[in-house]
């Protein structure tokens, strides 16, 4: 199963209400994904020559105060979640302090954790927060095991995020091959091998809706995918399209979901464009 | 007589199908908030009249026999699935499979329906006013599906004695389905059909007609054979 829900804000006086609409539409997709759920926010953007860091560590009681001190980044908390912004290229004196990062972008922050995706979304008091667009994932574990790291958004490269359903059954080799061209993965999760695909395109020049057909001629499976970037917000779909997707695309908004029960509560949605992609489908939406 | 009208916001999907097969035959009945709940009016075995102010979820309709059902809205997967007699009409867009495995009854959809519309189609009419998706009528077995816009790929892939009309362009046939001319007897069922759907943007004698071309469809229950 799992469901997948995104919104892309094309009317910035929406842009408070940001938390409250992606909570919503999370909450609606539960019993889809009981396992894990989380979410990405893309607001807030940062100054030039900064980049934000969303970080989580296993220890409840971490002292991120002193980290965020140690590596001269800025500490906000939303709930139990963490992002420091600082200069580029601190992963690796982060991550020396056994603290993952999740998400690295100037506009990205990623959250997520195991758990009912209700209690995830209050954990990082996410109905609060401000934003253009949001992507978020309710899970339901079939690849790999029930963990944080296994749940999705998938962010890995600056501001990318992935969130899936369905499964790829080539990923593997797929894997190996990008592997031997430098990526390095952090989990046994099939949709690290998507996000770290298009990643890898899009560092090589391709914009994401071309990294997209290079996915559908790569990745082998049944699958809808919902990606984002700083300015771009895109659903893809396979040839056979037996996993769901319902967009709604409205003045003020493009919404995308795995039913449309998750944005039946959206502003105005009756006057939205309300269809199904067909199969093999990309639809990019820039801001 | 007034229609009862029931609210999703207030009663679950289970309590509202249950009050309505309580309901007399000839009963009206709206249902306000569907917000895209599933299963709604699904296995109603009576002439209901049943209005959804809004857009639903999955199956609904489903099972049913006898029953006059309108979406104002947009519907999920697999509306009017099994359905024996009755109407069913979605005034915005269907999803995946609208109509499939029905039996009788006629299904309109204003707007455009998504992949696998009409499969395994056992009897009945479908039609939709705007496109439709891929893989439409696979193995359909018996009724007539009309679409007034484009048709994807695949079109009537296996089919058995079902009989597709298009009006607009048709992506690619899947295998044993072709064209055929239009007969006089094709276009009465066209101008019935629209009639009944309230189509008045087709022209019913330019129309493809797609039927089975009967080279994967062999099957004879009069010659002796093991199976």
């Amino acid at each position: 199963m799992c469901g997948i829900i995104g919104l892309h804000l094309l009317d910035s006086e929406l842009e408070p209400q940001l938390g409250s609409l992606v909570t919503a539409m999370l909450t609606q997709m539960s019993d889809r994904g009981p396992d894990s759920a989380g979410i990405a926010i893309y607001g807030d953007v940062v100054d030039q020559g900064l980049l934000k860091y969303s970080c989580r560590s296993d220890d409840r009681n971490f002292d991120w105060i002193s980290l965020a001190a140690k590596c001269g980044t800025r500490l906000v908390r939303h709930g139990e979640g963490v992002v420091l912004t600082g200069v580029p290229g601190l992963q690796s004196q982060i991550e020396s302090h056994d603290v993952s990062i999740i998400s690295t972008g100037v506009a990205v922050e990623v959250f997520k954790d195991v758990g009912a995706p209700i209690s995830v979304l209050e954990r990082f008091d996410i109905e609060s927060r401000v934003g253009y667009q949001g992507v978020g994932h309710t899970r339901l574990a079939t690849e790999s095991a029930i963990t944080t790291d296994g749940s999705h958004p998938f962010s890995t490269h600056d501001d990318l995020c992935v969130v899936h359903n369905g499964s790829f059954s080539n990923y593997f080799s797929v894997k190996r091959d990008l592997e031997a061209l430098g990526e390095k993965f952090l989990t046994e999760n099939d949709t690290e091998v998507a996000a770290r695909l298009l990643g890898y395109e899009m560092s090589h020049g391709r914009d994401l809706g071309d990294a997209l057909k290079v996915l559908q001629k790569t990745l082998d499976g049944f699958y809808t995918l919902l990606c984002a970037t700083q300015n771009e917000f895109a659903v893809a779909r396979d040839s056979v399209s037996c996993k769901p997707a319902v967009i709604a695309v409205h003045d003020r908004y493009v919404a995308m979901s795995s039913e449309y029960r998750a944005l039946a509560e959206l502003p105005d949605i009756d006057k939205a464009k309300v269809f199904e992609p067909a199969p093999n489908e990309i639809h990019v939406w820039t801001r | 007589m007034t229609p009862t009208v029931f609210d999703c916001e207030t009663s679950t999907v289970r309590e509202i199908n249950v009050a309505l097969r309580a309901l007399p035959s000839g009963s009206s009945a709206t249902i306000l908030n569907p917000k895209g709940r599933h299963n709604l009016a699904v296995g109603m075995i009576k002439d209901l009249n049943i209005t959804f102010e809004g857009s639903v979820g999955h199956y609904v309709g489903g099972l049913c026999d006898g029953i006059n059902i309108k979406v104002n809205g947009f519907c999920g997967w697999a509306a009017g699935e099994n359905l024996m007699n009755g109407t069913i009409r979605v005034t915005g867009n269907a999803s995946e499979r609208v109509g499939a495995t029905a039996h009788g009854g006629t299904i309109v959809v204003e707007g455009d329906a998504s992949t696998r519309a009409g499969i395994s189609l056992k009897g009945g009419s479908i039609a939709i006013a705007g496109d439709i998706g891929d893989f439409a009528m696979f193995m359909a077995q018996a009724g007539i599906l009309l679409v007034g816009g484009n048709v994807g790929e695949a079109l009537g892939d296996s089919l058995y004695e079902a009989v597709i009309y298009v009006a607009g362009t048709v992506k690619s046939l899947g295998a044993d389905a072709r064209y055929e001319d239009i007969t006089e007897s094709d276009v009465s069922k066209i101008v019935a059909l629209c009639e009944t759907a309230g189509f008045t943007h087709i022209d019913p004698n330019n129309v493809k007609r797609i039927a089975s071309a009967k080279q994967l469809y062999n099957f004879n229950s009069l010659k002796e054979q093991k199976y």
